[in-house]
């Protein structure tokens, strides 16, 4: 099935899978009608796809280097687009994205633009040049660009903090997902997660990754769709909502003043027990806060998730499996416009599911109503059980007010459907979703740390002379290790210390934003130049975390410090990426200019056409 | 001038415009959120509807239009890759 003719059947693969899976969803619906219990029909939904993607990663294994580093090179354009928003939308992205927008409303949407935006960086500064140059890793480049060994390693470091940080997110999220649609214990859904994410790459790389990303987008995307058009229709908000929901946020804005946004005191809060991570709304939702701070609140975080998206390495290494250097510029556009898909669907998910539970014209509104009332409701009952939505009555009036209805942000993606009378078949279908992207995410970063360890530690420095079974050997004993050991943190659900996942974005644009960029666009850049802007870099940025995150401070600093210039925690790689751009450049002009050859290399890069810079198989 | 340069000349003015495009829907705009967001469109308040959609298809259509530029360029100096490659 994947020899010869695989690659012009792709599209006739990928259809009839699409069909097959359409089939299965009417199929669970028919289940549920029969009488199949709820909790079955979801784990029927998470085992099936999970099959299904550990059948794609078995038929995908090799022997070949260059299928498992860059699946041989040859992923379509469009095909490496729906692969590469697999491998970009995490289970977060999936789970909490609307949820984000739900409570921070304006604000929070610095986000979706950030997430979005470093796509153009990517597809002007870096894939292009990237894919042009051949490389199996991001320190690949970084190493031969500059040459030598601590320039390789010093890529390494910052790839491995930057990945880590994500990586265990991710394995959570997964367990965090299996564990509900399972009805196993978290610490065993973290478990089950990991062996799904191995066995779509052990045996593949690469290639195994990407043909299992495709398959993992395609169920993510319908999973997030199909609710968000049927919401949309059933709460009346028009059957297309992206282009017809300007009626419902006037509506919000026109609510919020009617039951008035209220900003609890934590003393209260504590009071009344609410448990920690459940939110209220206290911002307005389409309103934008006045002020000149609030204006570089949303830019600088913009600025900082898409310079780091344009840093991170397992997005980068998508664009190094295309055919040609014109494909990988094509393949990012293509990436975008998947992302699209479901980016621009979060905040009308948001909306849709503000407006059911504020307006009290529709039958499932609760603002404004009895408590008691809303306590009996079905889903309010199962969903606090489980501590995922809790009411508080700070006035005692016995009414529900917006300050007193309290939620996790997870709940507007898995619990609207729900709430807004859908059958329980699309909840089945949004864990499904969920375990795709968490999954898919988890899978390129596991590949890429273990990559470049592999690839860039011990072929290029330790062990030159490797055969290629015995590289091949180690990366896959590597995958294992990063993986399990992502697992290991994940089970402690560490990830409240190990900070957000904006953190990963920060520490790459930190560390190898400018190493790569100027690695291509400025010549005169210099061996010493990169070690020392990619050490000041990252160095000065992570320090300054610890200054600003009241976690690290208080214990190392001896006190809580305000941010300097609104430069928060999560905004830290605007210390880092500066610093490494001046020390590179200073250091880079103090130095000896690079070597003909050094030149030479990157006037080829620059060019499309002729050889790759690094050989087929190296 | 070799063609070398002239190419790298061109592609290097192309990136400029590309950037100036992506900082205008990225950064610029939003420096004026609340006086964009007294106008409408589609019947959003405008600076809510490009970040929560309009900036995110400009970048879309940015992309599809920088890399068919580009390809353009690339063929003007010979530098195209053949669809087999």
């Amino acid at each position: 099935m994947f020899k010869g003719d695989f690659i012009q059947n792709l599209p006739k693969i990928y259809g009839t899978y699409t069909g097959g899976f359409l089939v299965f969803i009417i199929l669970m619906a028919l289940a549920e009608q029969a009488g199949v219990s709820a909790k079955n029909i979801g784990v029927m939904f998470v085992a099936f796809t999970v099959l299904i993607y550990a059948l794609i990663g078995y038929l995908s294994r090799t022997i070949q280097v260059d299928a498992y580093y860059v699946a041989g090179r040859q992923v379509p354009t469009v095909f490496n687009g729906m692969a590469t928003a697999a491998d970009w939308m995490s289970g977060a992205s999936f789970v909490a994205l609307a949820g984000g927008v739900y409570f921070g409303g304006y604000t929070y949407m610095a986000f979706l633009v950030g997430w979005t935006g470093g796509y153009v960086l990517v597809a002007t500064l870096m894939a292009p040049y990237l894919r042009k140059f051949g490389c199996y890793t991001v320190p690949d480049f970084i190493g031969t660009r500059y040459g030598g060994n601590l320039v390789r390693a010093c890529a390494v470091f910052v790839l491995f903090i930057a990945s880590f940080t994500y990586v265990t997110a991710q394995i959570n999220a997964t367990g965090t997902i299996a564990s509900r649609a399972l009805g196993i214990p978290f610490e065993a859904g973290v478990w089950v997660g990991l062996i799904s994410i191995l066995i779509c790459s052990m045996l593949g790389g690469m290639r195994a990754v990407t043909w299992t990303q495709v398959a993992q987008y395609i169920v993510l995307i319908i999973a997030y769709l199909i609710p968000v058009f049927w919401i949309s229709s059933n709460v009346g908000g028009g059957i297309f909502p992206h282009l017809m929901l300007g009626d419902e946020v006037a509506r919000l804005g026109e609510l919020e003043k009617q039951f008035g946004l209220v900003k609890n005191s934590a003393a209260d809060m504590k009071a009344a027990g609410v448990p920690g991570g459940l939110k209220y709304i206290s911002g307005t939702h389409s309103g934008v806060p006045e002020g000149g701070m609030a204006v570089w609140k949303y830019l600088s975080l913009a600025i900082c998730m898409m310079v780091g998206t344009a840093s991170l390495p397992h997005i980068l290494m998508r664009y190094f499996t295309t055919p040609t250097v014109r494909a990988a510029r094509k393949s990012v556009a293509w990436s975008l416009f998947f992302i699209f898909l479901l980016y621009s669907s979060a905040p009308m998910l948001a909306t849709l599911s503000k407006l059911a539970l504020m307006d009290p014209n529709l039958p499932t509104g609760i603002i404004g109503k009895s408590i008691s009332e809303v306590q009996s409701i079905e889903w309010v009952q199962r969903w606090s059980e489980v501590k995922q939505v809790f009411i508080a009555d700070f006035n005692g009036d016995g009414i529900l007010q917006l300050n007193e209805w309290f939620m996790r942000g997870d709940v507007v993606v898995l619990a609207t459907p729900e709430v807004a009378g859908l059958p329980f078949v699309i909840s089945g279908l949004v864990f499904a979703g969920g375990m795709a992207a968490a999954m898919s995410t988890a899978d390129g970063l596991v590949l890429a740390i273990s990559n470049a360890l592999s690839h860039d530690i011990y072929y290029k420095i330790i062990n030159p002379k490797a055969e290629t079974s015995k590289r091949l050997l180690v990366a896959r004993v590597l995958l294992v290790i990063i993986g399990a050991a992502g697992a290991y943190i994940a089970s402690f659900r560490l990830t409240s210390i190990l900070g957000s996942v904006a953190w990963a974005f920060d520490f790459a644009m930190s560390g190898l934003f400018f190493p790569l960029v100027l690695g291509v666009w400025w010549k005169r850049a210099t061996r010493e130049g990169a070690i020392a802007g990619i050490i000041a870099g990252i160095v000065s940025g992570t320090v300054y975390l610890t200054w600003v995150f009241p976690k690290f401070s208080v214990p190392i600093w001896g006190g809580v410090n305000t941010p300097f210039l609104g430069i928060d925690h999560l905004r830290f790689g605007l210390i880092g990426a500066p610093i490494c751009l001046v020390v590179m450049v200073v250091v880079s002009l103090m130095t000896k200019e690079p070597s003909p050859a050094t030149q030479k290399l990157v006037d080829d890069t620059r060019i499309p056409t002729g050889k790759a810079i690094l050989g087929k198989q190296h | 001038m070799s063609n070398k340069d002239a190419y790298w000349n061109k592609t290097k003015n192309h990136m400029i415009v590309t950037l100036v495009l992506w900082a205008f829907f990225s950064l610029v705009i939003f420096m004026f959120g609340s006086e964009l967001n007294t106008m409408s469109f589609l019947g959003y308040p405008l600076a809510y509807y490009m970040t929560a959609q309009g900036s995110l298809l400009a970048f879309v259509i940015i992309l599809f239009w920088t890399a068919n530029k580009q390809e353009k360029i690339d063929e003007e100096h010979g530098f195209s890759e053949r669809e087999d490659d």
